[in-house]
Formats: C-alpha cells, structure tokens, sequence
C-alpha cells in the first residue's frame, strides 16, 4: 500500500473536519429544536469513516448506525440534501422520513443509517453477497460498535460471510460505551477482533489514527476485492458526549469524559500535517472557513426546504 | 393516597413484587447501573444488587430466552425491551417459546415471565422507534397482552402480570411515562382480563388502551358539548378482552367506537368489532368506526400527523352518529 500523498492528506483532513463541524452544527440546531428525534454524534470518531471511505468508490457499499453521520460525510454525501433530511424535509435524500437515525443515499451506496442495533451488518453482508453474485469488483463495509456485536445478527453474518468469503470488511468502532453502559458489562473479552477468530477471519486492530486506519482498511479492502473473503477491523476510540445529545452522562464520570476529550483523532493529525508540513496554520484556518461555510450554506438550504405535506405520507407505499 | 408518575409506579410494581418474592429479578438492557433507559429502574440496582437486577449485552434473543429458560425452572423474570420495534429481534423467543412452552409440554412447564415494553411514537423518533405491534402478541395463543393508562393501572397491572403464572406482554407507552396520577399507599393489584369504563356514557361506546384512552376522554368532553355522551372502555387487557364489559356497554349505547394508536388495519379494534358483529349484531343502531394511525409506517417528519388523536376519535364518533341501519 502506497502512502497518501500530499493531495490525499489534505482531502483527509478536510472531511474530518467536515463530520467535526458538521456534527457540532448539528448539536447547535438540535438545541433549538430545529432538527427533532434522537441525534447521535459521532465527534471524537471522524477518522475511521474517513480512513475508510478513502478506499471506497460510489459504487462500493456502506451500512452503518445511529452513529453514521460521518461514515455518509466521509463517503461523499452531499451536504445540502443531508441536512435537508436531517431537518425533515422532503427534499431530504428519504423525503423527509428518516431523520438522523436512518440517513441514506443510494448515489453514493449508503445503504442507511440503522435504528436496530446490529440491523446494518447483515444487511452489508447481503451487499457483498450481490456483488460477488453480479461478479462485479465491489466491496461493502459495515460499520458498527462494539455493543453491537452482542447481537446475533452480528455472528451470523460474520459466519456467513466466512464461509462464502464475500467482499466485505466488518469495521467495529470500538468507542468503549454501548449507551449508558460500559464494555466490561457487554463482553468478558478486552478485544473485539477476538470473535474472528470463531469465523477464521482475519482480523485488524488499530488506534484511532487515521492513517494508521487508512493503511489497514486499505488492506482488507484489497483481499476483499481480490475475492479472498471478509476481515474484521477494529478501530479503539473514545465517545466525547452522551449517548444521545441531552444524555446527562451521570453514568460515566466527569474525569473520564475529559479524558476521552483529550484524545483528538483531529487535533493529533492536524499536527501531524503542520509538522510534517504539509499544511501550515493558515492553510488549517482556511479549510476551516471553507468548510464551515459550506456547512453554514447546507443549513440555509434545509431551513428553505418544505416539510412532506401530510397527504404524501402514503407515496411510495406499494400496497 | 399519593401521586406518582406512571415510570415510577412502575418501579414500584417491581420494587414490591421484588421484596414480596425472592424469585422475581429484573433483566435487561441498562436496566441496572444505568437505571433504565426511560429510568423504570431507579434506585433497584442499589437495593437488589446485580444478581437481581441484571445488565445485559444487547441480545435481546439470547436474555429473552434465557429468560423463560429461567421462568420453567421456578424463577420469575421481568425483562425489559428498551423500545417495543426491537421486541422484533426476539421474535422466536416469545413466539416459539415463551407462548408456546406450557401447552406444547403438555402442562409440565408453566412460564411465569413478564415482557415490559414502551410503545408509540411521541419522540418524532421515526420508523424504527415508534410502533405499536400489540396486535401480533395478541395473534399469537398462550400470551396475554396488557396495556395500562394511568399510574395507578400501570402498578396495579404490572403487580398482576408478575403474580400470575403465565406469560404477560406488558406494554407501556412512551408518551405516558411522565404522567402523574394518584395510587394508594397501600398494596394493590388489578385483575388481568378485566376492562375499566374510564367514563360512562349513553350513546356511543368507545373501546380502547393506553394513550388513546386519553385522547378518547379529551373527545368525549368536547363531544359532551355538541350533545354526544360517550363511554370510554379502557381494555386494560387486550388479550383475552373482557366481553362483558363490552357487549353490556354496547348493548347500552347500540353503537361503537375502537380506537388504538397502532395502525388500523388487523389491530386489536379488528377483533373487538368482528366479534361484535359475530355476536350481538342486532344491538348495532350503526356501523363500526375503527380509529388508528394509517397503514404506513412513522416517519420522522409526519409524526404528528401520523399518531392518531383526539380529533379522529370525534370524526369517527360523529360518523357513527350520523348513520344507522
Ligand atoms: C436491537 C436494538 N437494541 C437496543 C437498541 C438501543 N440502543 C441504541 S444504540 C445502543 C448502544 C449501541 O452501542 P454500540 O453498538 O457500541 O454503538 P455506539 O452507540 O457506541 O456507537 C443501544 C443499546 C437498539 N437501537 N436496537
């Protein structure tokens, strides 16, 4: 695997800080009530979807969560539409009835968002079983957490895609919190990529660095595609906030919060580029503003988007 | 007397039923440190500790089961599913299983098991967070279905359902959790299998549950203005339905109403009005009105339009008063 160039950096660090600044948008307009439901963010968790997608073209498949925000950011989605969606309009990507939870874009092999915990990996699995059906070069990703894979969905798509050795990577973003409970209360083990070895699958743990996570997805996205089956990829990283926006926290204590906080995926690689130079200070500030006023123009256009009228909840009901 | 919230006349049903029996236990998903997702388990984790109140991974097949593993050999389990949409992932435990066990068995096995969930929408949290599948427990011979109203029935009823020797699906709903009513001190229970008349009345007869119950009685005081007096029916119990009470009310009022926030179709007013007919079809003065959400899933942004109220309870009441056979 060759090493990202100068370009490819660059484009890295601008879509993590999109999902960052696009999900504290986010927290902003939900605390006015301008967007409604659960908001899950994903802050502290950009550069998994990042050094994921990297590798992926629109014609390659994601499934992801709650928390998929940045998984749709990072694998191209546009903005405006996305907000709209998130805002409950009908110009939205799902017409306004999937909200946060369900965000999907088929133009970009989204396959959704997902409400039911673990629902999405089968779902991927079912993905990459079309391609090799279809004998196309394409891959799917499913992303998840580590309470997912509590689920039995979980094992048996793993199992499945074992067996027919379908091009898939299983990408659990082990974040240490399912809810409002820790990892020791889900799983007597420390490591997720434990379970491949249930399913003789090769398996990849990384920290959260997106380089670090750039080269292993890069890997496993390779085997897949070279039909020699699915791996899974473990991404440890940290939860900054709640659960859900508006979640207290009084579970999880003051100290361990910061603590998670101070570990930055973005700050970390931000000075990684600035030392390596191949950005400076004002470069940074720059693609700061340019993204933010991208977000700024996502909002303004969802804001301006109409709600469905109530007589076309039945359209595209097919019985 | 003292007022209470319905979640926390919930945890009172439990905390007592925990005290009165050292076989109940509560499982769940963060129903232990975390108290509950809705916080109907405050406060039991410090009192009963994690043998009794357990946390468990999401696995809602795997703890459901084990659950009524539990259950067949003397224990009385509580589980809690978080939101009612992920019930879906433990299908074949309560389906296959837990409804099916006693029978099967020949009677060797009773399964005395309670599954709490909350229904409904209300937290414009889309398609996945906000359905009412009362009606495929109901289908299914071997579970009985409760729906409580009111603080004081959610108690009374959970009390029941974790007594009785048999499987309970015991649904709550999201949007009464913060409602306050007024229970006894003392303890108290509510049969399963009988209805409450939340409100009596003379002309038509309204059977319903749970959040609609309340929007049946905000009807019924504004229809009271336009001359219409309507007896309000809370099921309570769903499945098996207290006849009596219904078909006396009918045979009152010669006319009726259902009304369930699940979609209409094949839900439980299905039922109640096929047996009607079957029944006592001549004390009919006028066709059923059947009121529920539309056939089509919630979505995020239409909730409110979705989730049937009030108003469709008037419209359907005053269909039914301007025809008759
Ligand atoms: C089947 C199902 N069970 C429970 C839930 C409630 N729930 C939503 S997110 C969540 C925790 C998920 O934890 P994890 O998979 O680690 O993902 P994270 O939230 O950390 O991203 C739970 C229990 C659900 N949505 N679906």
């Amino acid at each position: 695997m060759s090493k990202p160039g100068r370009k490819k950096l660059i484009e890295f660090y601008t879509r993590m800080v999109r999902i960052r600044k696009t999900e504290e948008k986010l927290m902003e307009v939900f605390s006015n009530g301008e967007i409604l439901g659960f908001l899950h963010v994903s802050i502290g968790q950009e550069a998994a979807p990042v050094g994921i997608c990297a590798h992926l073209s629109d014609l390659d498949y994601i499934a992801t969560t709650h928390r998929g925000h940045g998984h749709a950011i990072a694998k191209g989605i546009d903005l405006k539409y996305a907000m709209a969606e998130l805002f409950g309009k009908k110009e939205g990507f799902c017409m306004g009835r999937s909200g946060s939870m369900h965000l999907a874009d088929k133009k970009h092999g989204i396959m959704g968002a997902n409400g039911i915990v673990g629902g999405g990996i089968p779902i991927a699995t079912g993905a990459a079983f079309a391609a090799r059906y279809k004998k196309t070069d394409q891959v799917a990703v499913a992303t998840f957490g580590e309470g997912a894979t509590g689920e039995g969905a979980f094992h048996e798509a793993l199992n499945f895609a074992a067996i027919k050795k379908l091009p898939i990577v299983y990408v659990c973003e082990n974040n240490g919190w399912a809810e409002f409970s820790p990892q020791s209360i889900h799983m007597p083990i420390k490591d997720v990529i434990s379970r491949a070895t249930a399913y003789n699958m090769p398996a990849v743990q990384v920290s959260n660095d997106v380089l670090e996570i750039y080269e292993a997805a890069g890997k496993a996205i390779d085997h897949a595609r070279a039909g020699k089956g699915p791996t899974l990829l473990e991404v440890k990283c940290d939860r900054w906030h709640g659960h859900y926006v508006g979640d207290a926290q009084k579970y999880r204590g003051k100290d361990a919060v910061e603590k998670a906080m101070g570990k930055d995926c973005l700050l970390n690689f931000e000075v990684t580029l600035l030392t390596d130079k191949v950005l400076q200070k004002k470069d940074i500030e720059k693609i700061g503003a340019q993204v933010q006023a991208e977000i700024d123009e996502a909002v303004d256009f969802a804001r301006e988007c109409s709600f469905p009228d109530p007589s076309e909840m039945m359209d595209g009901l097919y019985i | 007397m003292k007022d209470i919230r319905y979640i926390f006349a919930i945890k009172e049903a439990m905390e007592e039923e925990m005290e009165r029996d050292e076989n109940v236990f509560l499982v769940g998903e963060d129903v232990g440190l975390a108290e509950g997702s809705f916080g109907a388990s405050r406060g039991l984790y410090d009192k009963f500790g994690p043998d009794r109140v357990i946390d468990t991974p999401i696995s809602e097949l795997g703890f459901t089961s084990m659950a009524a593993g539990a259950a067949s050999c003397g224990l009385r389990p509580i589980v809690e599913i978080m939101f009612m949409d992920f019930v879906t992932c433990c299908m074949d435990s309560i389906v296959n299983q837990i409804a099916k066990m006693r029978y099967m068995f020949g009677n060797q096995y009773s399964v005395p098991i309670v599954v709490r969930m909350p229904e409904g929408g209300g937290l414009n949290a889309g398609p996945q967070h906000s359905q009412c599948l009362e009606a495929w427990f109901a289908h299914v011979p071997g579970l009985k279905v409760v729906m409580a109203s009111t603080p004081y029935d959610v108690k009374g009823l959970l009390k029941s359902s974790i007594r009785d020797d048999n499987p309970v699906i015991f649904i709550e709903n999201k949007t009464l959790h913060a409602m306050k009513g007024s229970i006894p001190e003392e303890d108290f229970t509510i049969p399963l299998g009988k209805a409450d008349i939340k409100r009596e009345g003379s002309d038509v007869t309204i059977v319903t549950a749970s959040r609609m119950v309340h929007e049946s009685l905000k009807a019924a005081d504004a229809l009271a203005e336009e001359g219409i007096s309507l007896e309000v029916i809370d099921l309570m119990t769903i499945q098996p339905w207290d006849r009596e009470t219904v078909f006396n009310s009918i045979g009152k009022t010669h006319r009726l109403v259902t009304a369930h926030e699940a979609v209409k179709q094949f839900g439980f007013g299905a039922e109640i009005s096929a047996a009607v007919t079957e029944e006592i079809l001549d004390e009919l003065d006028a066709p059923i009105m059947r009121v529920g959400a539309p056939f089509v899933p919630a979505s995020y942004s239409l909730e409110k339009f979705y989730v049937p109220g009030a108003d469709d309870v008037k419209n359907a009441v005053r269909k039914t008063m301007e025809r008759s056979f």
